[in-house]
């Protein structure tokens, strides 16, 4: 016993001080991590290769969030791509209309989503499982067939076309496709940190507390109601970045960013990266977006062959991949100590 | 001091708690007992909020409980540990302690800084030393034998600092060396603690050997209070309860 707890004592020490070096720990990994993306053009000329990073900028936004909702807080969302339509569209229609500066545009877009999502959300996160599931792919459903329905404004089944202005700003011109690329990858970066550091705060501590017990977790005095509204709010916010690069990369906004189909591939990505590391839906986002690619080239029914990609994770494996990192990686550490 | 005024609760046409008037002074431990169906556990339930009385009240320092929601009865000092752990089962120890102390002190919707806050250190800390977890804070609290995880339950109660910790079954679904461990701890926890204790427990021997004060529940009705002295010679009590469970127990 007293052996037990010095040992635990000792472990403890460490931690005590070390929550604000964590901090700088992750700041560090994510200005190592831009580091290395940002100097990428500069090691090849492949257009190709950037654009792939593009993308996987824009649904790792949109998948990560997905996992601050689904494994973070037990919240499973089926409409989760309305905000990343949401994104695309008010970021789009807001530079057509207005022609004001990209940052105002992207400010004003984060506002609009939060003022939808907060509606949404209050009338969504009172409900139990499965019919939150169904009421938010209802609300999916409402936004894309208000976007087809009012084509004076949005373009209808065409989408945004004409293209979207992207004015230089600060010395940044968006129109340049490096600079694209390296205000995508700083977007990816820091909204990757903002959305650790919401997972790792003591919000997120309590995000967890409800999805293992929310009776238990009331009765600590937390208001469950009020916790789970504000993580679909945040939750909403990135996934309309992840929709703003999307729609900064193809200079448009189409009716199939705001289709449910975006959230089915962003459970999927989920599935296949895993939800119990915060990690695991980028790593999802990188092999979805490589079988897409790497399949299409091959055969035409390339939605079968994921569909069996999906299967065996689901089924056969029953977790994603970086969970089983995660897992292998305790397990060796739990038997070093042990020794 | 925790009164219980006239308490009522009926379900359908059964009365689960009819009329129950207690009176629980500070620093005392009260055991609770009856049989399968008396109303020991919606009588918790009553006083936790988690059921509306249909009348009376739950007076505790004078301030007037019933009705009220959960919460607002955890933050008024009635603590609860449940008959089946009740526990968040991907946590730690330890992120339990200190996600339950951050709750308390109204940190748990804090995004800025990291978890855990520092203040939230040493009463975690004091909870997992007295309940004996210090030693397994890393563990998950799913991987605890069922008996930690009873602790773990009753530390989340009592590292809210109750005034009042409601047990409901401490010793639940425990083989017998396990029980007398648990309820010598409960025993330790009453006497270190100086805070007001009320246990539901089946198991005679245990109640008579620790319980300075019986409360016997009978059809929702209290049909009996006393020393174990008391209890045992009291007639109704043997006549309703005792006289066939506990000659069988000593037997």
């Amino acid at each position: 016993m007293t052996e037990l707890e010095a040992g635990g004592a000792e472990r403890l020490a460490p931690v005590r001080n070390g929550t604000a070096l964590h901090r700088y720990r992750d700041v560090l990994i994510a200005l190592i991590a831009f580091a290395v993306l940002a100097s990428l053009p500069l090691l090849t000329g492949s257009k190709a290769l950037l654009d792939f990073v593009i993308r996987c900028s824009a649904y790792g936004l949109f998948a990560t969030s997905l996992n601050l909702l689904v494994g973070y807080t037990g919240l499973t969302s089926f409409g989760h791509g309305m905000f990343f339509g949401l994104g695309a569209y008010s970021y789009g229609l807001i530079m057509q209309k207005l022609g004001v500066p990209i940052p105002v545009a992207f400010v004003a877009t984060l506002v609009i989503t939060a003022a939808v999502a907060a509606v949404i959300g209050a009338i969504c996160v009172r409900l139990k499982e499965i019919y939150f599931a169904f009421v938010t792919l209802a609300f999916q459903m409402l936004i894309h067939s208000t976007i087809l329905s009012w084509a004076s404004f949005t373009g209808g089944d065409q989408g945004l076309r004409g293209g979207i202005p992207r004015p230089v700003f600060l010395g940044i011109d968006l129109a340049n496709h490096v600079h694209l690329y390296v205000a995508s990858c700083a977007l990816l970066i820091l909204g990757l940190l903002a959305m650790h550091q919401i997972a790792q705060s003591p919000f997120g501590y309590t995000l967890r507390m409800i999805r293992d017990n929310a009776a238990r977790a009331s009765f600590l005095g937390i208001d469950v109601w009020r916790a789970k509204l504000t993580v679909f709010v945040l939750a909403a916010l990135f996934a309309a970045m992840g929709g703003m690069v999307m729609a900064l990369f193809v200079s448009g906004a189409y009716p199939e960013f705001a289709y449910w189909t975006i959230s089915g591939e962003g459970i999927f990505i989920n599935m296949l990266g895993g939800v119990s590391t915060f990690l695991g839906p980028m790593v999802g986002t990188v092999l979805l977006l490589l079988l897409n690619d790497t399949v299409t080239r091959f055969t035409e029914y390339h939605g079968i062959v994921l569909g069996i990609v999906i299967l065996f994770f689901a089924l056969g494996l029953r977790k994603g991949l970086l969970d089983f990192v995660a897992e292998w990686y305790a397990h060796r550490r739990d038997a070093g100590e042990g020794r | 001091m925790l009164e219980i005024r006239n308490l009522t609760k009926s379900f359908g046409g059964v009365k689960a708690t009819n009329d129950v008037t207690l009176d629980f002074p500070d620093g005392s431990l009260t055991a609770v007992i009856g049989p399968n169906g008396a109303g020991k556990s919606t009588f918790f339930n009553l006083i936790t909020g988690a059921l509306r009385p249909a009348s009376g009240q739950v007076l505790l320092d004078g301030v007037d409980l019933a009705g009220r929601s959960p919460p607002e009865i955890v933050r008024h000092g009635i603590g609860r540990a449940f008959q089946v752990a009740n526990i968040f089962k991907s946590l730690t120890v330890q992120e339990t302690m200190l996600a339950a102390v951050s709750a308390d002190q109204r940190s748990s919707a804090v995004l800025h800084k990291r978890f855990p806050l520092a203040e939230t250190r040493d009463r975690a800390e004091h909870v997992m030393e007295l309940l004996g977890l210090s030693g397994k804070r890393h563990r998950t609290a799913a991987t605890l034998s069922h008996g930690d995880q009873k602790l773990l339950d009753i530390a989340l109660a009592l590292v809210l600092e109750p005034k009042v910790l409601l047990l409901d079954e401490p010793t639940a679904g425990m083989g017998p060396e396990e029980r007398w461990r648990m309820i010598d701890k409960v025993r330790e926890l009453w006497e270190t603690q100086k805070i007001t204790v009320v246990f539901i427990e089946h198991d005679m021997d245990i109640v008579f050997k620790i319980a300075p004060k019986i409360v016997v529940l009978c059809y929702g009705q209290i049909l009996a209070t006393g020393t174990p002295d008391e209890i045992r010679n009291n007639s109704a009590v043997i006549d309703a309860y005792l006289g066939t469970e506990h000659a069988g127990a000593v037997a």
